[in-house]
């Protein structure tokens, strides 16, 4: 953009090399993508699309290989955590944006950011220490005692209660992704006009009113996208529900049973698979997991370029 | 109950659920710091720091070669990653400024952000581990810089941008190259909001364990040689939490108390720069 300046030659050299640096994003995901997709060949060869994606075969020493119940496992956590979080995260939004003094929207703020800062393994330990011993004495117990006799609901709390499961892994995750939903949730509510807000106050309306009917439809593209990342963000989560998740390859009706996801079979074999097309099957696994969390990540990142343009119009 | 007072109930039973969500969010953090704190500073002494692994589960022993490790694992990634996701967040805020390029590289490292830290840990296995045909701490620096590289790219091309247009055509009309312009004036207004982003992109990849799996994977001797498998805080505390003894657990949740001590320091850090700085 800046003509004059290109004929000096080192700044064209400069400009190169910062070119070649901001390209370094493009190659690697480029080369992500075919590395992954190479190393998955033998399997991709072997088990073909379609059977892969749906099989629920994972069986090392037939060396039969399918991902149904990696994906299953990873969509179930992913939404049960969603279904946690999205309320409590746009519970936060509202109080931080709407009802809360001023004196408490600096510490609220601050211990979201921090719930955000701790890494994903401390989350896992504590899961495993503390957590889940409180879910199989407690929770899971009582949540099995007044569901027993629902009908469909009752099917989820079958077995156990071991606290190493689908639930304890799905609260985990969800305390995970509560602060990208609140922080998200926050910014947006926070775009709406003043001037709208008051003109629903001054035809009567209470603050629970306005905050349903002009702020929530108002930055809905942008919660929506908050919410889409925080889906891409659990899809691809891998210590905080390694640890609590048990490693069981199949396809299980109820929450209180052990369970695998793509990221923790990965974890877990990874460095053991001593056979190709095990090695092969679970970079394939991984091509996977990269094609669908990239996907779901272009699809919040879609929302939330949109909602910028609609708010900075 | 008259409409009046149906809606004035629904409203206040609407707003304490959501005070309670808040309230909620702020019992997770206490609960969970809490909890490190208390059981971390019980296992913590001294030995800690300064000796290396007891044999399985022989009593005493410390997870020095753990700190050293993650300390160059961390900081050979710092120095790879940072300088090209600066380097790269020039040439967008900068070079490219308003093109296309621009934009597409903008939100591709957006995305990147966000993809699961493992599959980068599968594809520098493939590339880097499988080759080799071992394991080495060059792998796992490798992973954690690959993860750096879109944060530090990102936060740059963000502070860059607030730099005011006036202030580089002051240095042009002086006759500047524009190279000239970027490294003496640009950086220097920027610097206090390059260096937050490189701050918490070290806070980042600090705790990040599942890249470190299978490309530094863990070393139970104390080892300085990048060229070999080295052991690491993160992929430790994931060894020694499931492990079956209880010395493993205290001295995991040492190791966690000591990471996450350090990661909030360096985040509350980021944050009172940008306080301080853009106030």
């Amino acid at each position: 953009m800046f003509t004059a300046s290109k004929k000096n030659p080192v700044d064209r050299i400069f400009s190169l090399i910062t070119a070649l640096a901001s390209f370094s994003i493009i190659i690697l995901i480029a080369g992500i993508l075919f590395v992954l997709f190479s190393e998955a060949m033998p399997a991709i060869k072997k088990f073909g699309v379609v059977k892969f994606l749906l099989s629920t075969d994972w069986d090392p020493v037939k060396e039969s290989f399918g991902a149904l119940t990696n994906i299953y496992g990873t969509l179930l956590t992913t939404l049960l955590s969603l279904m946690i979080a999205i309320p409590i995260g746009m519970g936060i939004a509202i109080f931080v944006t709407e009802i809360s003094p001023n004196f408490l929207k600096t510490p609220i703020g601050t211990a979201i950011e921090l719930l955000a800062a701790i890494p994903s393994i401390i989350y896992g330990m504590w899961g495993l220490f503390t957590l889940s011993p409180i879910m199989s004495s407690t929770i899971e117990p009582f949540l099995k005692k007044i569901t027993a006799d629902v009908p469909l609901i009752g099917v989820l709390f079958q077995g156990t209660p071991m606290g190493i499961d689908i639930l304890t892994a799905g609260v985990i995750l969800s305390i995970m992704i509560i602060p990208f939903t609140a922080s998200i949730s926050r910014d947006s509510f926070n775009l709406t006009p003043a001037v709208v807000k008051e003109s629903a106050y001054a035809i009567g309306a209470t603050k629970w009113e306005v905050i349903k009917n002009i702020v929530i439809p108002y930055s809905k593209l942008g919660v929506f996208g908050g919410i889409v990342l925080s889906l891409g963000r659990a899809l691809g989560e891998t210590m905080a529900v390694a640890f609590v998740l048990g490693n069981n390859h199949r396809i299980t009706t109820s929450l209180l049973d052990a369970a695998a996801t793509i990221t923790v079979t990965l974890a877990n074999e990874f460095a053991e698979a001593d056979k190709d097309i095990y090695l092969s099957s679970l970079f394939y696994l991984a091509l996977v997991l990269f094609v669908m969390s990239f996907i779901t990540l272009a699809i919040a990142k879609y929302f939330l370029l949109r909602a910028e343009r609609k708010y900075s119009r | 109950m008259t409409r009046e007072n149906r809606r004035k109930l629904e409203g206040c039973i609407a707003l304490s659920l959501s005070a309670l969500a808040a309230f909620l969010g702020l019992f997770w953090l206490v609960f969970i710091l809490g909890d490190v704190m208390i059981h971390g500073i019980k296992a913590m002494n001294l030995s800690l720091f300064l000796s290396d692994p007891a044999p399985a589960g022989a009593e005493g022993g410390g997870l020095r070669n753990a700190f050293i490790g993650q300390g160059m694992i961390t900081l050979f990634a710092t120095l790879t990653g940072v300088p090209v996701g600066v380097l790269g967040g020039t040439f967008l805020a900068e070079y490219a400024r308003g093109r296309k390029i621009a934009r597409i590289i903008s939100v591709l490292s957006d995305i990147m952000v966000s993809v699961p830290s493992i599959v980068i840990g599968t594809f520098i296995y493939a590339v880097l581990v499988k080759p080799a045909g071992h394991f080495s701490g060059w792998a796992g620096a490798v992973a954690l810089s690959v993860i750096m590289i879109p944060v530090v790219l990102r936060t740059t091309e963000d502070m860059l941008s607030l730099v005011p247009w006036t202030l580089r055509e002051a240095a042009f009309a002086l006759g500047a190259p524009y190279y000239k312009v970027i490294l003496q004036v640009v950086y220097r207004g920027a610097a206090a909001g390059i260096l937050t982003g490189i701050l918490l992109s070290i806070a980042r990849v600090a705790g990040e364990t599942a890249p470190l799996l299978f490309t530094s994977f863990n070393n139970s001797f104390f080892s300085l040689d990048m060229n070999q498998p080295i052991s690491s805080l993160t992929v430790t505390i994931f060894q020694y939490a499931m492990g079956p003894y209880e010395n493993w657990h205290a001295q995991a949740w040492a190791a966690s108390l000591v990471i996450t001590v350090f990661i909030l320091i360096l985040t509350i850090a980021g944050r009172l720069i940008i306080q301080w700085r853009y106030r």
